[in-house]
């Protein structure tokens, strides 16, 4: 399990800066995109990996060790509904910026042709 | 504090808050209400913030726990001597910039005074937070404003660099997120004064890994601060936003220097075992090459807005590399430096503008833009210009005088504040019995820099103000210029209470040497924990 969720993260971090170096607005969103996936897994597996195990802890229940950490999964929940909102702020600025200088490169203008 | 006042620390949160939503249900037209509400907001965070200073300096630093949840579950808010400076010097930003924006900025695009409320809570809550997790929502909510801010007026140029620098913000936020996982992995809390303490019993095994986190936590708030090569995006952005905006970001990069303060003090101060004095060295560096960076742009920089953003880098390079250097007189200098160098540089932005006026017409961002958006306030936005206040003879000279003043407290010349600010930091670096050869440097660039800026502002404004021009003078409105001189009136004052300020500083440096008081008010021992509280703590890991 861990390899596999570290290879997630790997391959997802790496689209992610590859997408993020590209010329075009569209790609660059995608890329923030694919990072913040990277992160928001990154952020579950800093609080250990662990198999049925609930978060949330019941009453009368005195032995924290059979719970997995749950304030990891509060985190993420926080930076998932923030990088959403960013993201659609950014894709606004990209249909702005792409219908003030009628091209989508990301300096607003291009380069060769 | 005790009793109700002990709730005065939330509030520089709330209000903002509050009053901003309030502003959300107001119909863009009402746009005296919308004024009366925001500046009355900005005018009380200044008698708020005015009073936690006043307690902080007597009483010492006082937590909040939110919810009063015992100490290290809570999230808390700290007003110490430090944070509680900030809030002062944020409110007086946010008041004079919001005065300024009423002569006819905040209509220049819709929503302005929620957006700017909402920056201002934003700011707040990052001064104030004992929680580096919160702290990482409060920058989202103040970066979120920001982006909205730098938008306002609309406009290519705007657009174009707002792109930028909402891309390069979002990445500093995933590096932000990744160093606080990498921090909880190691220590398991998030509380800042929790961790303090923790991070002296790190199994050296785990201490990479927490330093490795640290460092890219810093690299989130060092992108913040404009420290060079990460700082391209700044001058470029702070150009192309409206002047009002401008001057109250100039208090946005100082957010990444507080948050490198406070942390590098508290998790790698004195107290903590193999992690102290990490990455001192990496900030002097880095701290210098951004002010050489900063003084060779202030020489080519051609427009006074260049000029204003190459020199935030300057302020931001000394900083950055004094905090690297250390010492408790070189650390109240530098918090002297701040506070000065900060009210300056949104003067300055203020005053550009009207400065800039009667200037080339292609040389200036136009103010008022067709929105690009067609909305419900098209009506509100692309109402008649009219001039408001008063008129006042003499722009010219109230221009330049402004100027002047201003070019002297940046470069750094006696009298004012500047001057005071730039020889206690050179009085410190002389202080060490050896002196290294990188506090050589860093007091020959600290001069080059003055140097520099004075060269450059000699151009700017001779080329502005005192060249003839075929246009008469522009008029300047009352309200443009009452702002201005309230935060040079401040600057003054700095230099008039140079040593009652300076002894402030100097215990404030003091007590981020000794966080022993920090620990004890925000800690996991919080003296408020009451166990006679109904809370399930039994079942608690």
């Amino acid at each position: 399990m861990e390899v596999v969720l570290s290879l997630a993260i790997g391959v997802l971090t790496a689209s992610g800066l590859w997408l993020l170096f590209r010329p075009r607005t569209f790609q660059v969103i995608l890329g923030l995109s694919l990072l913040s996936y990277a992160v928001n897994l990154f952020i579950i597996a800093a609080g250990r990996l662990r198999t049925d195990a609930p978060p949330i802890v019941g009453k009368g229940v005195t032995d924290p060790a059979s719970y997995a950490d749950p304030l990891p999964q509060a985190l993420v929940l926080t930076a998932i509904v923030i990088s959403f909102a960013t993201t659609a702020l950014l894709v606004v600025v990209l249909m702005a910026s792409r219908g003030l200088t009628g091209t989508d490169h990301v300096d607003g203008e291009d380069g060769e042709p | 504090m005790t009793g109700a006042l002990q709730h005065l620390i939330v509030l520089p949160i709330l209000l903002p808050l509050v009053a901003s939503a309030l502003m959300l249900s107001l119909n863009e037209r009402r746009r005296a209400t919308k004024r009366t509400l925001s500046l009355a907001t900005a005018a009380i965070l200044i008698g708020v913030a005015a009073t936690l200073l006043w307690f902080a300096r007597d009483g010492g630093p006082t937590a909040y726990r939110l919810g009063d949840w015992p100490s290290p579950f809570a999230i808390t808010l700290v007003a110490d001597r430090l944070s509680a400076m900030m809030l002062l010097l944020t409110s007086i930003l946010g008041f004079t910039s919001l005065f300024y924006a009423t002569a006819r900025w905040d209509r220049s695009g819709p929503r302005f005074h929620a957006l700017f409320l909402l920056l201002l809570m934003g700011i707040n809550g990052a001064f104030l937070t004992g929680d580096i997790f919160n702290l990482f929502v409060f920058f989202e909510v103040l970066l979120a404003a920001s982006y909205g801010l730098i938008l306002h007026g609309s406009g290519t140029e705007r657009t174009s660099a707002s792109l930028h620098y909402i891309a390069i913000n979002i990445a500093a936020s995933l590096l932000f997120l990744t160093g606080v996982a990498l921090i909880y992995s190691v220590t398991g809390t998030l509380n800042m004064a929790d961790l303090a303490l923790r991070i002296s019993k790190v199994d050296p095994n785990d201490l990479a890994l927490l330093e490795s986190g640290a460092a890219i936590l810093g690299v989130a708030f060092l992108v913040k601060a404009g420290i060079w090569p990460l700082s391209f995006w700044l001058p470029r952005t702070y150009a192309a936003a409206s002047p009002p905006v401008a001057a109250v970001f100039a208090v946005m990069t100082k957010v990444g220097i507080y948050i490198i303060l406070r942390l590098s003090f508290l998790l790698f101060g004195k107290g903590s075992g193999g992690a102290a004095g990490f990455a001192n060295e990496v900030l002097l560096y880095a701290g210098l090459a951004t002010m050489a960076f900063g003084i060779l742009g202030t020489l080519a920089a051609r427009q006074l807005t260049r000029i204003a953003g190459h020199y935030v880098l300057v302020s931001s390079g000394i900083l950055l590399a004094a905090i690297g250097i250390g010492g408790e007189a070189l650390t109240a200098a530098l918090l002297f430096y701040l506070v000065s160098s900060t009210l300056a540089v949104s003067a300055l932005y203020l005053i550009i503008e009207p400065t800039e006026r009667n200037a080339d017409e292609d040389d200036i961002i136009e103010g008022i833009a067709e929105p690009v958006f067609d909305d419900e306030y098209v009506g509100a936005i692309e109402e008649k210009e009219t001039e408001i206040g008063t008129v006042i003879p003499g722009t010219i000279a109230i221009l330049g005088g402004g100027l002047i003043f201003c070019a002297l407290l940046l470069a750094g010349l006696p009298p004012l504040s500047g001057f005071i600010a730039k020889f206690a930091l050179i009085d410190a670096l002389f202080s060490h019995v050896v002196i290294a050869s990188s506090h050589w440097i860093m007091i020959a660039l600290i001069i080059l820099s003055g140097l520099a800026t004075m060269i450059s502002m000699t151009r700017a404004g001779i080329d502005l103000l005192w060249t003839p021009g075929e246009d008469s003078p522009s008029r300047l409105s009352l309200i443009e210029v009452t702002p201005i001189g309230l935060l040079l009136a401040v600057c003054l004052a700095l230099m008039l209470a140079a040593g009652p300020v300076m002894d402030f500083m100097q215990d404030t440096a003091a007590a981020l040497y000794e966080p022993t008081g920090y620990i004890d008010a925000a800690g996991p021992a919080a003296p408020a924990f009451d166990t006679s509280a109904p809370t399930t703590s039994g079942a608690r890991p």
